[in-house]
């Protein structure tokens, strides 16, 4: 059983602070739908506004159409899965499981049988009577895990669950939630800052700045076609040059940058005179040139060598780095520090957007 | 009932500030809500209360309290200053209270200078294991009552006691030194009572001392005593001030030492104030003196607070 | 290094001095109460009896006095420990502003000298208890007073007991509790109380240690009862009999016991604690 969850005009102040203004989605049943965006840009207010910890100041949350005014996290059909996973450290990690359970009034040959089941879900089997104590940092995460599916909601809210794991836990514990998510089928709500796990788990990503939902779709719809220089920059790594548009060719446009005047697609359908920004992904860059693609000169500053692909960093005219990644198969020469070389790129890999606030400003 | 009302309109202004009977439950908000209540107004301000205002009524028979004779009056005041019976200054009331005020200072002062050593060694020079060791040493003596203590201090000091027979064999005097009389058995057994108080405070604020702090000045060239004078003392003065407080309060309304250790001549301001409860009955004379003892601790306190700039909060640990 | 040396035994020095000024008396007095005489001696020693021993055993008054002691205790226990324990929750939950009044209220018993509590806690309840013959014939009690008087300043050290736990409290365990499902008392019980369990059971003991020995504030509150505190009193005051040499080499082997058995208590506590934060 899962539940649609739906954002209606969603605002949350603290004070003079709003730190979510204006959200409006909604988010299907059995979708597993992330909010990605830097710290402090609201998306932990969203999650806890959704649960019921936080009372929206303006608008609403509906799950399954049904308002949640008024009614407190102990009576929402939400479960929540905590930063820092809240187990109880004075119970056993069966007890921890099933206390869901035992608010319900069920037996406890009844809890410590759910409790097994779940264990195997999550594949701590026989480890039901060890203490929280015991746990490494991913058995922690799985218990969490398992203590909220134990009362069946029909929403999962994850709280930047994988931060505190390294690295190739992370990678393991990504595959695993999504898994988990599809065999139990229940929505997900997830949040963090980490755009890989975003894009690798998600059904559909909406990337937050400052308390504005400022873009929602899926991975590719992210990545691909950004409509906001602050989405364009913060989901992956992007090269941008400012400027002005100069020429409006279909659905192509030229602007002119120090760089020198560069072609992009146009999606926004921006006016000559606008002042625009230009990305390019630095895996869509290459040195030399090819038929039909736009060029320009970049100072080469460094290579970095990172395992399945090399990053070569150089300094554009308009005195911004540009970054240039490579992978293995592709050949590259190391330069001295400052020779100029010529880079291309086809013209509809780049995109112009209008101008805005970058995700590293 | 203002503070539940006030209470309730809290809960309704701001959505997220969660209301007192939403965050707690009904019934288990109503009790500690009901607990406290209790407790801070019947057992801490109302007697409070009842005890100042009964020290300005007269000192009447039970049949007349509460009559057209019980008026408020300054009298009780009024008799340490001028003894009611002869009309005369009331001298000896008046140096009971001065010579309580002073010995309990200066027991203060004597309690910080012997413990400080021992609080400073044990803050920070000793091992872990001598620490504890030293620590449980300190405490079991305060596991017997202070009226046995006292008690037992007497054994030492008396005519016939165990000082005097240990001089008198030794031959460096002829005739036992009465100690009681003489009041030194009061001082030694005030001291006595109250020194682990002293030192626990002193220690709590030395041992959070970084001990680089102060081999940094050693190693600047700072001779040891005035790394105590500039380093050491100044950061403990919440620990310090803490001490000297309670070593005050607890030595001025001390009553076993007085009753067990005194002299006969001995005058102790918290024994007459015992007096006129038990002995006079007059209670309202006897609530008067108490709250001017109260006044006194409590204006000795501020005034040791102040002089430290140390806070109240921050000596209360 | 020499200097070092010189002062390190200094020290040690001054800490032995220091140990007998606190641990003399104590010794004698345990020898006095082995020692024949009626009247308590040291020195000479003239021979090994038990006999104040059983005298103190016999003695009556100290026996109605022990049992009233430990009602009390239970007593004041009964009332300091739930109260500390409201107090304390109330305290993390009120403003900032309102927390400064609360906190002065509630620590200003551990200020006011024990007389004064006693004095003040007679007076008032006498009022109180006297509006009615009722009220006045079963509640007026010195062992009734004596809890009330002693249970204010002893549920302010429960309150800074308990309180001093409560702000180690990870918040997020209550709300984890809370989306499970459960309703506020049920965290309460679960979560909370487990939790604060080793302070409240320190508050209990602190509690009741206060409430044996206190002399100050009991020997006004008790009226016309005892307690063993206030029976030895009245017999050190008549004159000094080897019995309670006794009695104070009882009190100081049964401590002992007590405090060998915290030590113990307090290590395994330790081991747990170093689990907990692996």
């Amino acid at each position: 059983m899962n539940a649609s969850v739906q954002l209606e005009d969603l605002s949350v102040r603290f004070g003079d602070f709003t730190a979510v203004s204006n959200v409006n989605l909604n988010i299907d049943g059995g979708e597993f739908f992330s909010f990605l965006g830097p710290s402090g840009c609201g998306k932990t207010t969203v999650l806890r506004t959704i649960s019921g910890f936080l009372a929206p100041s303006t608008g609403r949350v509906t799950i399954s159409g049904t308002d949640m005014v008024g009614i407190g996290p102990n009576n929402r059909p939400t479960a929540l899965i905590f930063q820092n996973l809240a187990l109880f450290p004075l119970m056993t990690v069966s007890e921890n499981i099933a206390y869901g359970l035992r608010i319900q009034g069920f037996s406890l040959t009844e809890r410590t049988k759910k409790a097994d089941e779940l264990l195997e879900l999550v594949a701590l089997n026989g480890m039901g009577t060890k203490l929280i104590s015991e746990l490494s940092g991913g058995q922690k995460q799985r218990v969490a895990i398992a203590r909220a599916l134990a009362v069946q909601p029909k929403v999962l809210l994850l709280d930047e669950p994988l931060s505190a794991l390294d690295l190739k836990l992370r990678q393991h514990m990504r595959t695993e939630l999504r898994a988990i998510q599809q065999q139990v089928g229940i929505t997900f709500i997830y949040i963090t800052h980490d755009q890989g796990e975003a894009l690798t788990m998600s059904d559909r990503i909406a990337v937050m700045s400052d308390g504005v939902v400022l873009q929602v779709g899926d991975g590719r719809a992210i990545y691909d076609n950004p409509t906001s220089a602050f989405v364009a920059s913060f989901v992956g790594e992007n090269n941008a040059f400012s400027g002005r548009v100069t020429r409006i060719d279909g659905n192509l446009a030229q602007i002119e940058t120090s760089t020198g005047n560069l072609v992009g697609r146009n999606p926004k359908g921006l006016s000559i005179g606008d002042k625009a920004i230009l990305f390019v992904r630095p895996e869509n860059l290459n040195f030399g040139q090819t038929l039909g693609s736009v060029e320009f000169e970049a100072k080469f500053n460094s290579a970095a060598f990172e395992g399945n692909a090399t990053h070569i960093h150089l300094m554009g005219a308009h005195g911004g780095e540009i970054t240039v990644t490579l992978s293995r198969s592709d050949d590259f020469n190391v330069p001295a520090k400052g020779t100029s070389l010529k880079l291309s790129y086809q013209p509809a890999l780049g995109l112009i957007l209008a101008d805005g606030a970058l995700a590293s400003d | 009932m203002l503070l539940l009302s006030y209470l309730e309109r809290r809960k309704s202004t701001d959505p997220n500030t969660k209301g007192y009977f939403e965050k707690n439950g009904k019934a288990l908000g109503t009790f500690f809500i009901c607990a406290v209540g209790f407790w801070m107004i019947l057992l801490i301000i109302l007697p409070y209360l009842y005890m100042v205002i009964e020290s300005f009524h007269p000192k009447l028979p039970m049949k007349l309290r509460g009559g057209p004779t019980d008026l408020v009056t300054l009298d009780q005041y009024k008799s340490f200053f001028i003894e009611p019976s002869s009309g005369d200054w009331n001298t000896t009331h008046f140096w009971a209270f001065f010579y309580t005020i002073i010995v309990s200072i200066s027991v203060t002062f004597f309690n910080f200078a012997i413990c400080y050593p021992v609080a400073f060694y044990l803050a920070q020079s000793g091992k872990k294991m001598n620490v504890r060791f030293l620590m449980l040493a300190l405490v079991v003596p305060y596991w017997v009552n202070e009226i046995l203590r006292a008690f037992s201090l007497r054994l030492l000091l008396t005519s016939k006691g165990v000082i005097n027979q240990v001089l008198l064999a030794m031959g460096l005097i002829d005739s036992p030194i009465d100690f009681l009389g003489l009041n030194i058995g009061l001082y030694v057994g005030l001291s006595y009572a109250y020194l682990l108080i002293m030192m626990f405070p002193l220690y709590n604020a030395i041992e959070s001392l970084d001990k680089y702090q102060i081999e940094a000045a050693y190693d600047l060239g700072a001779p040891r005593w005035k790394i105590h004078r500039d380093i050491v003392i100044p950061y403990s003065k919440p620990g310090i001030a803490s001490g000297c407080t309670m070593v005050f309060m607890l030595c001025a309304g001390s009553l076993a030492a007085p009753q067990f250790l005194g002299g006969p001549s001995t005058l102790w301001f918290t024994s007459i104030v015992y007096d006129f409860f038990f002995q006079s009955f007059n209670w309202p004379r006897g609530a008067a003196y108490a709250f001017l003892l109260l006044s006194a601790c409590v204006a000795f306190v501020m005034i040791t607070l102040r002089i430290f700039k140390v806070s109240l909060g921050e000596s209360i640990k | 290094m020499n200097s070092h040396i010189i002062s390190r035994a200094m020290i040690g020095f001054y800490i032995l001095i220091f140990l007998t000024y606190l641990f003399g008396p104590l010794i004698l007095m345990g020898v006095t109460a082995f020692n024949t005489p009626s009247y308590p001696q040291a020195f000479p020693f003239e021979g090994f009896t038990l006999e104040w021993f059983v005298k103190l055993w016999n003695h009556r008054a100290m026996m109605t006095g022990l049992k009233n002691s430990f009602v009390i205790g239970v007593g004041v226990v009964f009332i300091s420990v739930p109260v500390g324990l409201a107090a304390a929750v109330i305290m993390s939950q009120i403003s900032t502003k309102l927390r400064g009044i609360y906190y002065l209220v509630a620590v200003s018993p551990l200020l006011t000298p024990g007389v004064i509590i006693g004095i003040s806690t007679v007076i008032f309840w006498k009022d109180m208890m006297g509006m009615s013959v009722f009220t006045k014939t079963t509640f007026y009690k010195g062992t009734i007073l004596t809890i009330l008087g002693q249970s204010s300043f002893v549920s302010a050290y429960c309150l800074l007991i308990i309180s001093a736990r409560l702000q180690r409290f990870d918040k997020a365990l209550e709300e984890a509790a809370l989306d499970l499902g459960a309703s506020f008392s049920q965290v309460f019980w679960h979560i909370l109380v487990p939790f604060l369990r080793p302070a409240l059971f320190s508050a209990g003991i602190i509690a009741f240690l206060m409430s044996f020995e206190n002399y100050n504030t009991t020997t006004f509150s008790i009226l016309a009862d005892k307690t063993l505190v206030t029976v030895l009193a009245g017999e050190a005051r008549q004159g000094t009999t080897p019995a309670l040499s006794a009695l104070a080499v009882v009190i100081i082997g049964t401590s002992i016991l007590g405090a060998v058995f915290f030590e113990i208590y307090k290590r395994r506590e330790q081991k747990v604690k170093n689990q907990e934060a692996a």
